[in-house]
């Protein structure tokens, strides 16, 4: 194994984001509470600067380095863009409300940078080592995250929660990637699929270390029945941590799911194939179901997330290109919905008060027109109307599955995306149809109120053209 | 024929960019909103009339046809275009508009420039509805209608305007869905969303079967037809006068709209097994709707309830032609009743819209839809009581009106089919005229029942104006109605082409 420094230039976003993230640290040592701007500051130029070095290092064709461990390709060029978009537009987000509640520290951002680090090497592995390197580098930050605010108790046990069965993912994770190693002789992802091409895959090992991987998979993205972590997590947590680990993690636990089942275990696509259909069907129901129930919008955000998770593993078990495009595109809008809708719940929770009951967004519309609109937005683009993007992700996301003859389980998914769209409305009605009950305008700053704008029009202008993020999409699955 | 500059995108996307404009003038001067959307309501009356003077009715090639990709990975396509069965709908489209802003001039206090923005948007999505000839484009459409107007039913209708949207909003997104899966099944039969294709598409029965119901569920719904017509009286009830004029003259015919552009011409086989059904819900909602707006206490509950018995008709028009054409001596019925159908669809736009208006006149004044709250209007109120008088007498179908053309052109056409059909299709002639006749005479004349009554002015300038407009459309359809049926007859004969030759392969 020689050295060779080209090898160097497709990483160069991570380097970058880890020289970055390690020159904050020790900065923000030295800086005093008045300061803290200059660490929030610094965190944005960096994540704006990887931004464009990886635009930089992007090509249309595939790059593999450092002995096949690392992948640089149209889909990691993607997905790492928005990853570092949505974080920036949540760290946005987040300020405001942290500044009042004196939780404005260092430890914030630089946690962030660093799972926004996992989720560059997740998106971009090349074995299942590397994969797992990125995911436990975003799962330890994460876990800090959720505990963020040390005083709060829900915040602690959702921690605790979040840490012990991700710890257990985890392992199932790990214990699967023993057994494939064990059945194949190899983790790189391509080693592995030349070795299921020429011994066949009729091996008990093989299919249990599978097994195991989609069980991992499954809690890391939240389909039922691993989905118990995610609503307490969404309660728990500070409101600006459940809007980072509801968004950008989306985007690399797609990815997770590609490289280790598409890049690495394709042929065994038949076998997945049936599990992901369990999968996504029962997050489906249960995700659209239950949120009806909430009463906690948090709580109700995370059933959706949940059903949202069911139609991302629709287009992934398609198992064609075009599924893995829709499936893409699907996760990339949900994601920029998501922030969305979480930007509004921040924007919304001022003075120490928190909008976390969906009583609180009564009258919405008479307090904020212009929030309450991107509001609208959202919760249109989340139900699926036209001519917000939602409904374009979940029409590529059909298209896939009909095209493969699933028709059946489109019909599902149609089904259960009616009983989604009372919630989502409801939202609207609440803000729309109610009087308010507190009738004090809230003020917020003008880099949130720019941000949202553009976050919820993007969400139509997308929805009117969608060709363009959908090219992006076509150009990683070719 | 098509002209050189866009006339479709045009009248799409003029109001929708005027609404946008009303939306951002703001409430603080709300006449510049109102005279703004009214700007803009007539501009797109203007450039949608080159669609009707430019129309060559002796083809039934679509004609102005504008075509570009859209997404191109998928297929879809920005694709409009109009022939004789969707230009009428159009230009009726932007002629009642017009009526709805000027409807809610002074009666809509509560930020005025939303309630016209969304009327305005909502007309560019309805004219986009008609006009698509992408399958996805007209989904999204579709679609798209729904959004202004569960706002206009939930921010400015009655005081059970929340159960009453969400329930029309619930009710035709769940008939929609199911639309949507058909069409992308299609979609990879036939390798685009071009409707025009799917019309040639071959298709096995089971599979028709299967793509007749999903449309069947998102076109009953819209129409609606009995039995899922319980959201509409709700939602017209709760919704601002505007609200129901849209609903009743231009929402309802989409339904029919969706039954001839894509139910009778892509699953004619489909529709000829089913054609017992529809024709039964159809007569249904004729003979049993007719006596369930006859106890109705609300006037709109009733105006509501005689909508669905008077869109029987229009499904009843569509669906009888199978009979027809399998009767080998009546070949000529055929068109007469999809004729029959189409007339009484633009008929009942003008008339249903006329008579939301007329109560909408009344309510602005009294706050009551109750039938029982008034009597005697017309010793106050003369030349209002006029106007109701006449077009209460075009809903129950008079000779003279527009109502009678559709209505006798379908009964006609019935004939030919069945006796028994056209037999209970005609006592719609006395249920129509006793619930209208009834409601008027209840209302209108007597003498003055209580003192809100004695207190009534009569109609002013503005209201003047649309009911006269709108009489004079009946009157003039009802005495020569020939021109619309010209327009149509090439379209026609084409659409029924495509359902006498089976899609079997």
């Amino acid at each position: 194994m020689h050295f060779d420094s080209s090898n160097l230039i497709p990483v160069l976003p991570e380097i970058f984001i880890l020289t970055m993230v390690c020159l904050i640290m020790v900065l923000d040592l030295f800086l005093d509470e008045s300061q803290r701007q200059t660490t929030y500051l610094l965190t944005q130029i960096s994540l704006a600067v990887t931004i464009f070095i990886t635009l930089l290092v992007s090509s249309p064709e595939a790059q593999v380095v450092f002995d096949g461990s690392y992948i640089r390709d149209p889909m990691s060029d993607g997905l790492k863009v928005f990853i570092c978009i949505i974080s920036l537009v949540a760290f946005v987000y987040s300020k405001e409300y942290l500044e009042e509640r004196n939780q404005f520290r260092g430890e914030f951002f630089i946690l962030g940078l660093f799972a926004i680090l996992g989720m560059m090497v997740m998106v971009s592995a090349g074995s299942f080592l590397t994969i797992y390197l990125g995911l436990e580098l975003l799962s330890l930050s994460l876990y800090a995250m959720v505990a963020f605010n040390r005083d709060s108790k829900t915040g602690s046990e959702a921690a605790m929660k979040y840490f012990v069965l991700g710890a257990i993912a985890s392992g199932m994770l790990l214990y699967g990637i023993s057994m494939i190693y064990g059945a194949t002789g190899s983790i790189g992802f391509s080693e592995v699929a030349l070795a299921l091409a020429n011994t066949g895959m009729d091996n008990t090992v093989l299919v249990f270390g599978l097994v195991f991987i989609v069980i991992g998979l499954a809690f890391k993205l939240g389909a039922v029945p691993f989905h118990m972590w995610m609503p307490d997590l969404y309660h728990g947590a500070p409101t600006p941590v459940a809007m980072f680990i509801g968004s950008a993690p989306k985007l690399a636990a797609f990815a997770l799911a590609i490289r280790m089942l598409v890049d690495g275990l394709g042929s065994l696509h038949a076998d997945w194939q049936g599990m992901l259909i369990i999968l996504a069907v029962l997050s489906m129901a249960v995700g659209n179901v239950i949120a009806i129930a909430q009463t906690n919008i948090k709580r109700m955000l995370a059933y959706s997330t949940i059903s949202h998770v069911g139609f991302i593993l629709l287009g992934i078990l398609a198992g064609t290109n075009e599924g893995y495009t829709s499936a893409m595109f699907y996760a990339i809008t949900y994601a920029i919905m998501a922030v969305g809708s979480f930007g509004v719940i921040i924007a919304f929770s001022r003075n120490g008060f928190e909008a976390e009951n969906l009583e609180d967004y009564k009258g919405l519309h008479e307090r904020s027109p212009w929030f309450a609109l991107m509001m609208l937005f959202v919760m249109f683009s989340m139900a699926g109307v036209p001519p917000t993007v939602g409904f374009f992700s979940k029409l590529f996301v059909l298209d896939a599955i009909v095209s493969v003859g699933l028709t059946n389980i489109a019909l599902i998914g149609v089904f259960f995306s009616i009983i989604g769209a009372f919630y989502y409305i409801r939202i609207i009605k609440l803000m729309y149809f109610d009087k308010p009950v507190d009738e004090t305008p809230f003020a917020t700053g003008m880099d949130t109120q720019v941000v949202l704008t553009v976050n919820g029009l993007s969400l139509l202008v997308l929805g009117l053209f969608p060709a363009s993020l959908l090219s992006v999409c076509v150009a990683a699955f070719g | 024929m098509s002209a050189d500059w866009p006339i479709l995108s045009a009248t799409i996307w003029l109001p929708i960019i005027g609404g946008m404009m009303v939306l951002a003038s703001g409430d603080k001067n709300s006449n510049n909103a109102r005279w703004l959307s009214l700007a803009v309501a007539v501009m797109t009356f203007l450039v949608s009339l080159p669609l009707y003077t430019g129309f060559d009715p002796g083809t039934a090639e679509m004609q102005f046809v504008e075509r570009m990709p859209w997404i191109g990975y998928f297929n879809i396509e920005y694709y409009l275009g109009v022939d004789g069965i969707s230009m009428p709908l159009i230009i009726l489209t932007t002629f009642i508009s017009i009526f709805v802003i000027i409807a809610g001039w002074e009666v809509i206090q509560y930020k005025p420039s939303y309630y016209m923005a969304a009327f305005l948007i909502m007309e560019g999505v309805m004219v986009g509805v008609f006009s698509a000839l992408d399958a996805m484009l007209f989904y999204v459409f579709w679609e798209a209608m729904l959004i202004p107007m569960f706002l206009i039913i939930g921010i400015w209708g009655g005081p059970n305007r929340v159960y009453a949207t969400i329930k029309f909003f619930l009710y035709t997104f769940f008939g929609s869905v199911f639309m949507l899966v058909a069409l992308i099944y299609m979609y990879f039969q036939s390798g685009s969303f071009d409707i025009l294709a799917f019309h040639d598409l071959k298709l096995s029965l089971t599979e028709q079967i299967l793509i007749f119901i999903a449309f069947l569920m998102a076109f009953a719904v819209k129409v609606p037809m009995w039995p899922v017509h319980t959201w509409l009286p709700d939602a017209h009830v709760e919704a601002p006068t505007g609200g129901s004029v849209i609903l009743a003259a231009i929402m309802l015919k989409i339904g029919g709209y969706g039954f001839l552009r894509f139910s009778l011409p892509i699953t004619p086989d489909a529709s000829s097994e089913l054609d017992w059904l529809i024709i039964s819900m159809s007569l249904i909602a004729v003979v049993y709707i007719g006596f369930v707006a006859l106890v109705q206490q609300d006037m709109k509950k009733l105006i509501a309830y005689s909508s669905i018995a008077h869109m029987g008709f229009v499904t009843l028009g569509f669906f009888i032609v199978f009979m027809i054409t399998a009767n080998p001596d009546a070949s000529s019925g055929a068109i007469l009743s999809l004729q029959g159908g189409m007339v009484q669809m633009v008929s009942h736009g003008f008339i249903s819209a006329a008579m939301f208006l007329c109560v909408g006149v009344l309510y602005d004044r009294m706050h009551s839809r109750e039938i029982a709250d008034y009597g005697g209007v017309v010793n106050k109120m003369p030349w209002f009581a006029a106007f109701m008088v006449f077009f209460a007498m075009a809903n129950a179908g008079l000779p003279g009106t527009s109502g009678f053309v559709g209505e006798f052109m379908v009964i006609l056409a019935s004939f030919r089919a069945n006796f028994w059909f056209a037999f209970l299709a005609a006592t719609t002639l006395i249920i129509g005229a006793a619930y209208t006749l009834w409601m008027v005479k209840r209302v209108i004349f007597g003498d003055v029942a209580n003192k809100n009554v004695a207190k009534l002015e009569d109609i002013n300038g503005r209201e003047t104006f649309i009911l006269t407009s709108l009489a004079i459309a009946v009157l003039v359809l009802g005495v020569w109605p020939d021109p619309l049926i010209e327009v149509m007859d090439a379209s026609v004969a084409n659409l029924l082409q495509h359902i006498s030759v089976p899609k079997i392969p």
